[in-house]
């Protein structure tokens, strides 16, 4: 408890030690969210409530220029991209649960622990003597006028360097995501011929619209009254999240065509 | 406000990103860990800019983030392609280099 207060304790400005908390509490729940998530999806966008967060942080540090960059790179750029991947993967791409390697779990918390224990207790016995950013970045006129003197200055041959990288980077990746056709492209005609010969030359049935579900992956109803899967996107099929027709719609549907009333009668009402 | 308290936030998050990187098998939360170690450095890079009181630990910060860009790039295009291959994002399958 009192290692607690000594950090809450306030030697500078109050305003800074909300901000670091409210942001450090919202950081370090994202990184646990994105841990314990299950579904990449989820992981994606808690990280992203980290990396906003952390772009505060550094705004609060006298950083505006990388604050700015964290949003823009980051959570803008970066996380955007995972996004459109796990949109190609597959959303519903989640971990296997079985352990490959006995105990590597155990293992993997320990050293974990360990390796945090390492770094608070090394932080922990270092005294501190903060300058503060406020003279440099007021020497060449404001915080991003500051780094650019460094980077077109000092670090210019490691700026050009990281040029060079980008480049490289973006080749690299559409060599590597470029697929080689090796058949040629079927022509409208063969597509057409193809579908003809398959049995199913119509459409594929609409999603269903009902009262209750609209949504482009609740299945349609086949003349019969029987859901069909194939008015369902080949990605949305077996998604757990995709509401099917339950039994009470069509058993409504049923009562309507009856002819009877379709108000759904509760267990306490036919009790009283 | 301590500025060991930063320091301490990001000896955690790097932690947490590690540990991530160690458990998960979907390789692209995996490379999500990863972010967030590169992202818990570039926030000990920043607090000690500021409390050396001056702004190449900023500069720092901001190549680390150019080069975790170029790193998402290459790696996300390397996940696609094995994917493809292979039918499956996770790290446990991806055993051979060919194939």
């Amino acid at each position: 408890m009192s290692t607690l207060l000594s950090l809450v304790e306030t030697t500078g400005n109050t305003g800074e030690t909300v901000v670091f908390w409210v942001c450090a509490v919202i950081a370090v729940a994202g990184a646990l969210g994105m841990l314990l998530s299950h579904k990449a999806v989820h992981s994606a966008l808690f990280i992203a409530s980290t990396m906003i967060s952390l772009a505060v942080l550094y705004v609060s540090q006298s950083a505006p220029f990388l604050g700015m960059t964290q949003v823009v790179v980051y959570t803008g750029a970066v996380m955007m991209l995972f996004l459109f991947v796990l949109m190609i993967v597959g959303v519903d791409s989640s971990d296997s649960l079985v352990e490959t390697i006995k105990g590597q779990r155990v293992a993997a918390v320990v050293a974990a622990l360990a390796f945090a224990g390492l770094l608070v207790a090394g932080i922990g016995s270092a005294t501190w003597s903060v300058v503060g950013l406020d003279k440099a970045n007021t020497v060449d006129g404001g915080n991003v006028q500051g780094i650019a003197h460094l980077i077109f200055g000092r670090y210019v041959f490691a700026f050009e360097a990281t040029s060079a990288l980008l480049i490289t980077a973006a080749l690299g990746a559409m060599v590597l995501a470029h697929r080689e056709r090796h058949t040629p492209r079927a022509t409208q005609r063969q597509m057409s011929e193809e579908r003809v010969r398959s049995g199913h030359a119509q459409n594929l049935p609409g999603p269903g619209v009902y009262a209750r579900h609209n949504a482009v992956g609740t299945p349609a109803m086949l003349p019969d009254g029987t859901p069909t899967d194939r008015s369902v996107p080949e990605p949305l099929r077996g998604v757990s999240a995709v509401v099917g027709i339950d039994s009470a719609d069509t058993a409504s549907v049923t009562a309507l065509a009856a002819g009877g009333s379709v108000i759904p009668t509760t267990d306490e009402e036919t009790e009283s | 406000m301590n500025p060991a308290n930063y320091i301490y936030l990001s000896a955690v998050l790097f932690s947490l990103g590690a540990f991530g990187v160690l458990v998960r098998r979907n390789a692209i939360v995996v490379f999500m860990c990863v972010e967030l170690m590169l992202n818990a450095s570039n926030l000990a890079f920043v607090s000690f800019a500021r409390i050396h009181g001056n702004l190449d630990g900023q500069v720092i910060a901001f190549f680390v983030m150019v080069v975790a860009a170029a790193e998402v790039v290459v790696g996300l295009a390397i996940i696609m392609t094995i994917f493809r291959t292979r039918r499956s994002a996770s790290v446990d399958e991806a055993n051979l280099l060919k194939y």
